[in-house]
């Protein structure tokens, strides 16, 4: 919510240099009626998270087909911070992605943008609280190529290929990669629905990705199936229950 | 366009689809697929044990297939005259010439076999007539089955051309250049204009290949609007035969695969090479982009290559190819298809 007569902060993201353009003389135009700043440009969702992280930003315009990073990824990696902006999506076409948005009441606009619409879009992101985490995530057809770490209003970006496994925590979820450790603010269900091709869970507070199997070796206490995972990179034995020793025989 | 007709008989409708284009190497294959299952069947009614089978079959190829190839020979070279005449004076005339050849063939070959009575010329009539006739029923069959397909192929040629992606972003970055650039929003309206004249027009007859490369330079100048520098493009063209007559849009919706799958995911972007050459009797035309190997497929985008195949198929049988492949992040895609003229 912003204040009554505030300038509001915008940022607009599209790998298109000429729909950008298109984007700045229609906000150029809107400028009369609603009080509003440029704050910065982006290519694709990463540099979006970019701006975001620097600056900040009111409204966020995002293309939804971008190379690195799409439009979606960008807004559920936003979506996750402490006072996100709203964000407007745009799109020329996408039949799966606005079918999604229908049944998820997300906003969007088609390319080519009216100035009407566009402005009427701004008056509602002052008003309307911004759309929901699980809205994005159910909008969503395909899971993220990375994890977002929240770090005092910061966004951090830790790549899915990255990661060896996912613990959970009492509230969180711990991320672990070659280098070091993550704490995220996710369910594992969730991550485990998303990242199902990628990652098998060993444990029920316990997901490991496939490529980061090292094999499996048989332990005497610790584990109640007797069986430890062993992680390639780091070394480390994880405990495999015994409701999930069949991924034992998986990768045997 | 009326000098391409008789090459592409095979994609009018209506009446004058029901004697097929006997040059094609398909329709000979067919032909002969069909006349030796005939002759099998008969050396089976009319023996009893294995090795009888065999020397009655071999004895009957011997004396069917000079038949058969005469009359192939014929009805290729004959075509245009065949046509000209009309279905059932051409009947006629086939009809009078394999029963005249069939004759020649048995006595002059009959004599030859041991131990073997020469068949009666009533026999011979009526088994060259009973194979002609199966063959060109199922040729006739075939043609009507295919004829609505043309038609359908043709609305979906329609639907998976003008893809919303396409119309959408370019009519947005039409827009985006109007007021900083308006010489070059102006050139990107005409060729969008020329693009979809072709799109929309009836593309069931043959165009020479230079037309379709025009059309591919001005698809792409309009993409080039809105992807700037990703968007690399390299022509090989010097060995590219301009006569050749290929279905239209049978490259600008492969182009535009490449660009949605190569091009757009990438920041940096990455090169579209297309390459034209003509390799004796064939046409060969090859594209390859970058494959990022990542990234949803639209279903417009299977249809267009699906489309495609299905024209090549129609227009030239067996006679054209089309093929995909992945290697070392490179999707190459490859169609040969015969070399033909207006003038052949």
């Amino acid at each position: 919510m912003l204040a009554e007569g505030a300038v509001t902060r915008i940022l607009i993201a599209d790998d298109e240099a000429p729909a950008r353009a298109r984007l700045r003389d229609l906000l150029d135009e809107c400028r009369p009626e609603f009080a509003l700043a440029i704050v910065d440009e982006a290519r694709n969702g990463r540099e979006a998270l970019e701006v975001v992280n620097r600056e900040r930003v009111d409204v966020a315009l995002l293309d939804i087909r971008m190379p690195e990073m799409d439009g979606l990824e960008a807004a559920r990696h936003i979506a996750g911070m402490a006072q996100p902006p709203s964000i407007i999506f745009t799109t020329a076409f996408d039949a799966y992605a606005i079918k999604a948005f229908e049944v998820n009441a997300i906003d969007y606009l088609l390319k080519p943008i009216r100035r009407e619409r566009l402005l009427a879009a701004l008056r509602k992101s002052r008003g309307g609280s911004p759309v929901s985490r699980d809205a994005l995530d159910a909008a969503a057809n395909q899971p993220r190529r990375h994890l977002s770490v929240h770090d005092r209003g910061r966004i951090h970006l830790v790549p899915i290929a990255d990661v060896l496994y996912l613990r959970a925590e009492l509230k969180y979820v711990t991320v672990r990669t070659a280098e070091r450790e993550h704490v995220v603010e996710e369910s594992l269900t969730r991550l485990e629905e998303e990242f199902e091709k990628a990652f098998v869970r060993v444990h029920r507070n316990c997901l490991v990705a496939r490529s980061a199997i090292a094999g499996f070796e048989r332990t005497a206490g610790e584990s109640e199936s007797g069986w430890v995972v062993v992680i390639r990179a780091t070394g480390e034995k994880l405990p495999v229950s015994r409701r999930q020793s069949g991924v034992v025989k998986q990768f045997r | 366009m009326a000098k391409w007709e008789s090459v592409a008989s095979i994609n009018q409708t209506g009446a004058t689809i029901r004697l097929p284009n006997f040059c094609n190497l398909g329709v000979m294959l067919r032909s002969l697929v069909i006349v030796n299952v005939l002759i099998a069947a008969a050396a089976v009614v009319r023996t009893g044990s294995y090795t009888d089978f065999a020397f009655e079959f071999v004895t009957l190829a011997a004396l069917a297939e000079p038949v058969l190839l005469a009359s192939l020979l014929a009805l290729c070279a004959g075509r245009r005259w065949l046509h000209a005449i009309g279905y059932v004076p051409a009947l006629a005339a086939l009809a009078v010439f394999e029963v005249a050849a069939a004759w020649v063939v048995t006595q002059a070959l009959g004599s030859l076999i041991p131990d073997r009575r020469a068949e009666s010329f009533f026999n011979v009539a009526f088994v060259t007539l009973f194979a002609t006739g199966c063959t060109l029923a199922y040729f006739d069959l075939r043609a009507r089955a295919l004829t609505p397909a043309l038609a359908e192929a043709r609305i979906q040629a329609l639907q998976a051309r003008i893809r919303p992606h396409f119309l959408y972003n370019s009519i947005n970055a039409v827009l985006g250049l109007m007021r900083s650039e308006p010489r070059r929003a102006e050139r990107a309206l005409e060729d969008m204009a020329d693009l979809f004249r072709v799109l929309m027009a009836d593309n069931r007859t043959l165009a020479p290949i230079a037309d379709e490369i025009e059309l591919t330079r001005q698809y792409l100048a309009i993409e080039s609007l809105r992807l700037g520098d990703r968007l690399k493009i390299a022509w090989r063209l010097e060995r590219m035969p301009a006569d050749a007559l290929v279905p239209p849009l049978i490259l600008q919706p492969l182009v535009e695969n490449a660009v949605y799958h190569g091009i757009e995911p990438s920041q940096e972007g990455g090169e579209i090479a297309i390459e034209v050459a003509r390799e004796g009797p064939e046409v060969a035309v090859t594209l390859t982009n970058p494959f990022p190997g990542e990234g949803r497929h639209a279903a417009g985008n299977r249809m267009a290559v699906a489309n495609i195949r299905e024209r090549l198929q129609l227009h030239f049988d067996a006679e054209a190819s089309m093929k995909a492949e992945v290697r070392d992040g490179v999707y190459r895609t490859a169609i040969r298809l015969p070399y033909i003229t207006a003038a052949s």
